[in-house]
Parts: structure tokens; sequence; C-alpha cells
């Protein structure tokens, strides 16, 4: 027994130093040098491009609505049953939101994410809100679409994942629109 | 037809895992691969080990026991400690005994039961140098498992299964980090952190909004965590973070790590014990198990959820998306979390609390079967290898003979072993669930009401007595009652299948072989893939339908109601 004692605490020891500092730390320098962009969080002048914000003035298009606000610090979803009769009313209560908005609420922008700070939205909750930004930023309807289809990612090699607009990414693009003289 | 190529895409990968890395960990496992000797012989004279001499089942056991009580006892101190130590950039302090407790023996177990929020309860030194390393050990220790009892039915006559202290090492050393190494690159290519740098906060002129974006060494914990089986989220949302898993490419990605190791040890096992077409069989009970919860939960989940309907949302494009992430779709974000319950992973990219009711049901029951299909790193392999012992057992029953399984008889101890080993996970899921529901501190933590707060304490203690580590998360289980009652059934649903999972290796390899004769019920042929697969679902059928039907069954059946 004490036999596998020792040799549990060496093995402990040589695990710790090659799985818990080497491993992470080669790793780190690799990804540091690769690429520092990502590593580091894939921040911009406004933000991180993979953390959902809070968008809710009219001008800008909106993120899902997320339960604390999309806080990356505080990650996590609300975790409502589907027969949750919270969940009912939330819905009922977003969904109201989105018409009185002018936008005709979609699936995504009805539902909670699983993060908590979904970065994203499909290119069909972004022509959803297209009317209501247009006229917010009296911008021409086609002008909106445009830059959402230039904002639009399509699946990882053509099948993974689903289509999807950076909300930051558009509301940067909509921002630089707008300052251009008209 | 996106996810048709998604799932082909998975199979040819899968595949290719299976016929290439099993039989790479068949070489492993066999000592027949040393390019890696230069790392490994050093570490066998810290431990003053001669890798040639080998154990006892007893002996291998309780090298085991040892390291595992070892590893408690390091995960539990670093926790507690972590205030004093370095790589603390946010300052966070000792984590509550009780939670530490949980998480020390939820990552040696290879659980990953996570009661805290990584980001705001775990310093990056405790994430990397107690937690991921568990991740690499508590697998291998797995795998090692899986490979002795192996040896028992592959060897004559012997009164050795191997040395634990080698196949540990072996297993990180060959197969766990050198995938890790590559794998992770990748991650962060797609944007998942690795860092050392603390927390940053970014301003937003456009909104007017300041965020805080937790950081740390990333991607080299997500990919073990998946590869590994083990599921630990470095953030509170797992691999619906971003951070973790950034684009369809990860998603895919980590779902192909969480069933590699599992699908390909079934090679192995075919490889060692001389005949593929055994490891075949055994693959395909996986197949049909998986193939059948897959198709459940991807039905219930793209008919869309009944809140949302109920709210006057007539078109749910795609599915029920609350608790997904649009980046991954229903489909293949369901996906994901079908592969994860059905191993030992209990990773999430999306809320399983919010799944559709038939979705829920199917991965809570896709644990409840004992997850082999294809289950946990090793622990998936050893499990079914149980149930195909009390298969044969009741295909002897029937013809009045004796049962053979892989040349070995199987006889009164076998039986006796691997009835206690398959016995052990459903006494603990349904006895500690209905003491949870008996108490007010069991009761409290639910967050939904109705038959889903049922659901949210009996997944907790399935989820946890099958070392898998997904959450109906609503369940609030940082409690001490949770905490410590949940750390006993993640210490009974590995170590009382081990000990009896090694002592049928011991056993069987101290057996001579039998010739077979025309009288011999072959275990290679779909009529005996089916017996299994019959036994399975009967087994696990006749011990949880009375729960299941109080959980998701009422809660599908109740049609137009809503709880609060």
């Amino acid at each position: 027994m004490l036999t596998h004692l020792r040799r549990a605490v060496v093995v402990s020891i040589v695990l710790f130093v090659l799985c818990g500092l080497a491993y992470p730390a080669f790793e780190t320098g690799v990804a540091q040098l690769l690429f520092p962009h990502q590593a580091n969080g894939s921040l911009t002048r406004n933000g991180s491009t993979l953390a959902g914000q809070a968008f809710s003035a009219p001008r800008w298009f909106t993120g899902r609505p997320e339960p604390v606000g999309a806080s990356p610090d505080a990650s996590g979803a609300a975790n409502l049953g589907p027969r949750s009769s919270l969940l009912l009313k939330d819905v009922r209560r977003t969904a109201a939101q989105l018409r009185r908005a002018g936008i005709t609420p979609t699936n995504d922008l009805v539902t909670t994410s699983g993060s908590g700070f979904d970065p994203d939205i499909s290119p069909t909750d972004a022509a959803a809100e297209a009317p209501a930004v247009a006229r917010a930023n009296h911008l021409s309807l086609a002008a909106v679409r445009r830059i959402i289809a230039q904002n639009t990612t399509g699946r990882e090699l053509g099948f993974l994942g689903s289509p999807r607009v950076n909300v930051l990414r558009l509301n940067e693009a909509l921002a630089r629109l707008e300052h251009r003289p008209r | 037809m996106p996810y048709a190529l998604f799932l082909l895409a998975m199979l040819v990968v899968l595949a290719l895992c299976w016929r290439f890395l099993g039989a790479y960990m068949a070489a492993v496992y066999e000592g027949r691969t040393a390019w890696l000797a230069f790392l490994e012989r050093p570490v066998y004279r810290l431990l003053r080990l001669d890798p040639e001499v080998e154990q006892s089942w007893q002996r291998y056991a309780g090298a085991l026991v040892a390291y595992s009580a070892v590893a408690i006892a390091v995960v539990y101190g670093m926790q507690r400690l972590q205030g004093h130590l370095f790589l603390d950039p946010q300052h966070l302090g000792a984590v509550s005994p009780a939670l530490a407790f949980n998480t020390a023996v939820s990552f040696v177990t290879n659980t990953n039961w996570q009661n805290y929020a990584g980001e705001t309860t775990m310093s990056y030194l405790t994430q990397m140098g107690a937690l991921a390393v568990q991740n690499f050990a508590s697998a291998s220790v797995g795998i090692a498992v899986a490979v002795a009892l192996i040896r028992g039915f592959a060897r004559r006559s012997s009164p050795t299964i191997g040395n634990f202290w080698v196949d540990l090492v072996r297993g990180v050393l060959y197969i766990l980090l050198p995938i890790s190494l590559v794998a992770a690159v990748v991650f962060v290519g797609q944007g998942a952190l690795q860092t050392f740098a603390g927390p940053v906060s970014v301003h937003d002129a456009l909104n007017g909004v300041t965020q805080v974006i937790p950081r740390g060494p990333v991607a080299s914990q997500e990919v073990i965590k998946q590869l590994g089986t083990n599921g630990g989220g470095f953030f509170n949302a797992n691999g619906a973070d971003p951070f973790e898993n950034p684009t369809g490419l990860t998603n895919f990605l980590s779902a192909a790590l969480i069933l590699s190791i599992p699908v390909s040890l079934t090679y192995t096992f075919g490889k060692m014990v001389g005949n593929l077409r055994e490891g075949v069989a055994i693959l395909a009970v996986m197949a049909v198990l998986f193939g059948g919860w897959l198709a459940i939960a991807n039905t219930a989940e793209l008919g869309g959820n009944p809140a949302v309907a109920a709210a006057g949302i007539a078109h749910q494009g795609g599915g029920n998306m609350e608790g997904k992430e649009v980046r991954f779709g229903v489909a293949q974000s369901t996906f994901y979390d079908v592969a994860s319950t059905q191993t030992s992973t209990g990773s999430v990219d999306g809320a399983n609390d919010s799944y559709t009711p038939m979705g829920g049901f199917a991965l809570l029951t896709g644990m409840m079967l004992g997850e082999v299909s294809p289950g946990g790193v090793g622990s998936g392999l050893y499990t079914i290898l149980l149930f195909a012992i009390v298969a044969v057992f009741i295909g002897g029953l029937m013809v009045g003979r004796t049962p053979e399984y892989l040349g070995k008889k199987i006889q009164a101890r076998e039986v006796k072993l691997a009835a206690l080993g398959v016995l052990v996970m459903p006494i603990t899921v349904l006895v500690l669930s209905a003491i949870a529901v008996s108490l007010p501190a069991g009761r409290s933590a639910a967050l939904n009401g109705g038959p889903h707060g049922f659901s949210e304490i009996l997944y907790a203690f399935t989820s946890q007595a099958n070392n898998n580590g997904s959450a109906f998360a609503g369940l609030s289980g940082n409690t001490p009652f949770y905490n410590i009652l949940g750390g006993l059934a993640m210490l009974l649903g590995r170590f009382a299948i081990i000990v009896p999972t090694l002592a049928l290796a011991g056993t069987l390899a101290a057996k001579p072989a039998v010739a077979a004769s025309s009288g011999t019920f072959r275990t290679d042929t779909p009529l005996y893939a089916g017996l299994l697969l019959g036994v399975i679902l009967i087994v696990g059928a006749l011990t949880f339908f009375p729960a299941v039907s109080l959980g998701p069954i009422v809660e599908q059946l109740s049609h137009g109601r809503f709880f609060s």
C-alpha cells in the first residue's frame, strides 16, 4: 500500500507538470504566435465579436433577449423548461416588445441562448429587424438589406453550423453607413 | 441537407478513428509502440517501477484506488488553497469545503459535474493544474480498466492483468496528449481563448455598454474535456460559450472528439481478443442505440418549443431554439448534446434543461442505459462488456448450457460480478433521487415547477451516478446537501463498478480457454448483438420506466398545461 501511495504522489506531480503546466503553456505559446487575435478574445474597437451585447436603442440591430443582459462574465442559460409558465410569459413579453418596435417576432428573437451572450442572429432575424432599423436611421431598406448580406457568415465548409449575422459587426457596418455623406 | 452532410462527415471521421486510432491503441496497450520512450522511461524511473512487472487484479485495483484517493486530495487541496497560489489573476478566494469536495470527486471520477461557474470560482492554476490534469488522468484510468478487462478475456491462465501505472502513463502520453496538442490549435484558430492574461473590460462606444470578458487558457482545456469524455467547461456555459466553442467547425470537432476514443476502443477490443467481428458486434449495438436516441432527440427538438408555440410564434423555423446558439442551429446542437450524454462527457452546447419533453427524455434515458452507446472512454466499453456477460448468461439459460464468452466459461462468480456492476448505477440513482424528493433540501433546489422540477432532480443523480456531468442546470446544486449526496453518487458510480470489473478481469484472466464447439453460442453474430441490445434495453426500461414516467413522459402528455 505504501508503494502505491508513493507512486500515486509521484505520478500526480509528473502529470501536474506535464499536463497541468507544460501542455497549457506550450499551447498558449503556439496560440499567441499563430492566432494572437483569437487567443486573446477576438477583441475589436467596440468589444469582442464573440460576445453578444445588449443593443437596445431602436437604431441598432438587436441580438437575442438574454436573461441577464449578455454578460460574458456571468455565462449560462435561463434554463426554463419547455412547459414553464415563466418561459411562456417571457416569450409573450418579448414578442410584444418586438411588435411595438415594428418587428415581426422570429424564433431566435424571442428565445434566450445557451451561453447567455449569443453574438449572432440568423439572416431571417436580421431581415425581420431591417424595416424598423431602416426607419429609425432614415436609411433605405435596400441599403440595410445590403449590409445584412455583406455581414452574413455562411456555414463552415458549407455544411457545419448555421448561417449567421454577427450583431456587433452588423451594427458597426450600420454606423459606417450613417457617417457616410449622403 | 447540411445536416445529412454533417452526419456523413461524422461517420467518415469516426470510421477512420475506429480503424486507425483503434489499432494504434491496441499497439499502445500491448506495448508494441515506443516512439515516446524518451518521455516514458524517466517517468518509470521516478516511480521506481519496472514496466515489465505486471500486477494481479487486486494490486491493479489497489493502485487505481490509491491514485484516485491521492488525486481527490490534490484537487480538493488546490481549490482550498488557490488564493495563496500563483496564476490567480482574478484574486478568487478559497472554494467552500462542500463544493471543493464535490468538484474534486467530480473530476477524478471523470464526471465533471459542476456546481460552480468556472469564470467566477476557479483560478487559472486550479483549472489547468487540478481540473484539466484530471481530465487527462481520469480518462486514462477509464481506458486502463477497459484494457485490463480485455486482457482478462484475451489471456489464458494468467495471474496478472497488466500494470496500472504503465497503463495510466501510456494512455496520457501516447493517446490523450498528442491528440489534444493538435486539436487545441484548431480551436484557437476558430476563436477559442488561450491566454494567461486576466479578464479584460471592453467599452462599446456605439452602444454605451461596458462588458467584462473573462479569459484564460481555455482551448487546451476544451479539447481534453471532449477527448477524455470529461465535459467540465472552463466557463459556466460550457460548450455553448462562444469563447470555448466558437464555430460550427469546432462544434463538429467537439462531437467527433467526444465519440472518437469510445468508438475506437471497440476495434482495440476486437484486435486484442483476436477477432475483429467481436468488436463489430459491440459497436453495432452501440450504433443502434445511439442512432435511435439521436432520432428521438432530433425529431423532438426540430418540432419546436411548446411555450414558444403557445405564445403565438407560429413559425419556429429550425425548431426549439430556447437555450441554443444561433451559430450551431438545432439539429447539429442536438447531435452534440446526444453524443455528450451517451458518452460520459456531459459537456453541453445548449441548455439541456430547455429541451422539449421528449428531447430531454432522450438525453436523460441515454444516460440511464448505463452510458454504453458508445459510453465514456473505457467506461463505455467495460460497462457494455458487463452487459455482454449478462447477455450470454441469459442465452445460456435458454439452451441449458454453461455460457461462454470469448473462449472463457462464464460461471457463477463472473455473472455475480457483472450483475453487481450493472446494478450499482440504477440503485444509486433511484435511492438518492428518492431521498432528494423526500426532503425540503432536495426539493427546494429545483428551478422549474411541475414534472420538470422532478426531472431536474432525477437528471442530477442520473448524471452523477453515470459519471456524465451534464445537468438540467436550473437545479441549484451548490448546497451542502447536493454537493455531498452528489459526491457520493459519483464515487459509487465510478469505483463500485470499476472494482468488480477488475475482479472480473482477474478471474477471467486466470481461466484457461475452452475450445469452441458446435454447441458454442457465437457472440460475433447479429443474433447475439440483438440479444445484447435487448438485455440493455430491458434492464434500463424495467429499472427506470416508473421514474421517467413521472418526469419527461408526464410533461410530454401535459398538452396545453404550463407549470410555475
